[in-house]
Formats: structure tokens, sequence, C-alpha cells
């Protein structure tokens, strides 16, 4: 197996490494790389961010109509 | 561990009938629910109606629950089956297996642009970064422009254009924050179809904050 990995590679394969998929050999690889490519490390950086951010999209607030629809259903269901 | 406990307390509650559990357990999930729906249907009243079905099935379900899974896997097993039921009775069903579902040839193709990187056949760094390609850092970009609305707002806009399966599946792992499981058993993928469909769909989402980050600044 190659030893040096390419930064065209290793931006295929943040995804495995940040679900903490990545088989060992290829993790060391990826980590050797990393120290030494400032390009690559912000790259997993903006990945870092982007899933960051991208969880900060759920809206937790009902709407009053939401509460009002969902506490009849409830009371309608207690009724029985 | 603390998580389940509290799940089962307000389980406990919702079966004696309380009314602050129930609206415990909705304030928490209802807003999932829905976005989960609108995967499966265009109509936003249309997922609204499902995930009120699926409450009711809940509270009418609640004897039979045995707790073998979460709470929140339950509901969202519901949930995924009205959708489906209704998105193929009202004939716009989003057919997974028409579009990308995460295996080759999708699978070969780069998530970054080849143009960014050095030729494979160059003599000086094959293959990394080019000159001027290279990412920058966002180390120095204030909070309050990423989390500000109009960044959100360009993400919301980004996942919604993705394909059907990357939409669904960043929605389901990034913003629901599901397990690789719970989301396999939901979208019916496997856990490698899963996965690149998710590298996938955030390598565009970072571009697309890329592109963004880089016009503003």
């Amino acid at each position: 197996m190659d030893q040096e990995m390419t930064c065209k590679e290793l931006v295929e394969l943040v995804t495995e490494y940040l679900e903490g998929t990545l088989p060992e050999e290829a993790r060391q690889q990826m980590e050797s790389h990393l120290a030494g490519c400032e390009g690559c490390t912000h790259y997993l950086e903006q990945m870092r961010q982007t899933i960051f951010l991208t969880g900060q999209l759920r809206e937790e607030d009902l709407t009053r109509q939401q509460r009002d629809d969902l506490l009849e259903l409830f009371r309608d269901w207690r009724k029985d | 561990m603390d998580a389940k406990l509290d799940e089962m307390t307000l389980l406990n509650l919702l079966r004696q009938r309380d009314e602050m559990a129930f609206t415990q357990l909705v304030e928490q999930y209802h807003m999932s629910l829905v976005r989960l729906a609108r995967l499966f249907v265009q109509d936003e009243a249309v997922a609204e109606e499902i995930s009120q079905e699926t409450w009711l099935a809940v509270l009418q379900g609640l004897s039979h629950f045995e707790g073998r899974s979460s709470l929140k896997t339950w509901l969202f097993t519901i949930l995924t089956n009205k959708a489906k039921t209704r998105s193929r009775r009202e004939n716009r069903s989003l057919v997974f297996s028409d579009f990308d579902d995460g295996s080759a040839p999708f699978e070969a193709a780069p998530t970054v642009d080849p143009e960014r990187f050095n030729n494979t056949f160059a003599e000086n760094r094959p293959d990394h970064w080019s000159a001027g390609s290279e990412p920058a850092s966002w180390a120095g970009i204030p909070e309050e422009i990423l989390l500000s609305s109009e960044t959100l707002a360009l993400l919301h806009k980004t996942i919604d254009r993705l394909p059907p399966n990357q939409r669904s599946v960043i929605t389901l792992h990034d913003v629901e924050e599901l397990s690789s499981q719970e989301i396999c058993n939901i979208l019916e993928i496997s856990e490698t179809n899963q996965r690149v469909l998710l590298h996938r769909a955030r390598a565009r989402v970072r571009q697309a904050l890329e592109d963004y980050l880089q016009a503003e600044h």
C-alpha cells in the first residue's frame, strides 16, 4: 500500500475519519498527512464547522397552532 | 443512561395520561417529526398531519411499546411508515432507487473540484492542493457571522436542494442526530450507502458555505 496519502485522497476520507470508521492504517496515514499539510487541516476544520452549523438548523419551538392542535389531540384521546 | 431514564419516566407518566409529560415530548420531538415527514412529502400541511397522526398512534400504542428501541426510534419509525404510505398514495413518492443511493458509479465521483488539485502526473506534489486553491482557515471568522440567520438560511437552502437521498441522510444524521443504525433502518439503506450519501451531502454543504464565506470576506 502506498505510503503517502495525497490531498485528493484525503478529502474523500474525511467522513469516515470523523465517523471513526476509517481502518487504523488509513487513519494513521491521514493524521501523518494532516500534520504536514495546512490545506487539508483547514479542510477538515471546515468540515467540522459545517457539521456543527448544520446541527444548528434544528428548530425547536412549536407554533401556538401546533401546540393547540396537539393538546386537543391528547385530550380527545384521554377522554376514551 | 440519564436520557433513557427520563424517557421511561415520561412514558410511565404518559400511560397515566399525564398532560405535562405529553407536552414535554411534543416539545422535544414534534418539529423533528415534521422535518422527517418533509423528506417524503412536499406539502407542509400534509407533513404536519402525518406528524399528528404519529402522536395519536403513539398514544394508542403505549400499552404495546416494550421499550426495546428508544422512544425516538419508535416515533421516527411510525412516522416514516406513515409518510411512505402517504406519499405512495399521493403518487408523488420519492423513489429512492431512482436517485443516488450511495452506490457506484456515484460512489466514485470526487466531492471536491479536481481543478483544485495538482495533476496526478505533475512533478511537484501531484494530487495536492494547487497553489491558490488551498482551503482557508475559518478560525478568524466571527461567530456572529457563522451563526447568523443568513448563514443558516444558506445552509437550509443548500440542504433543501440536495438530491433527495443526500438530503435525507444529512438531515437525519447532522440535523436530527440519529445514529447510523437508526438512519439505515428508517431509510432502508445499507451502512455503506448511508456513509457515501452523508459524505457527498456534507461536501456540497461545505462547498456552499465556503463559497458564501469567501464572497462575504
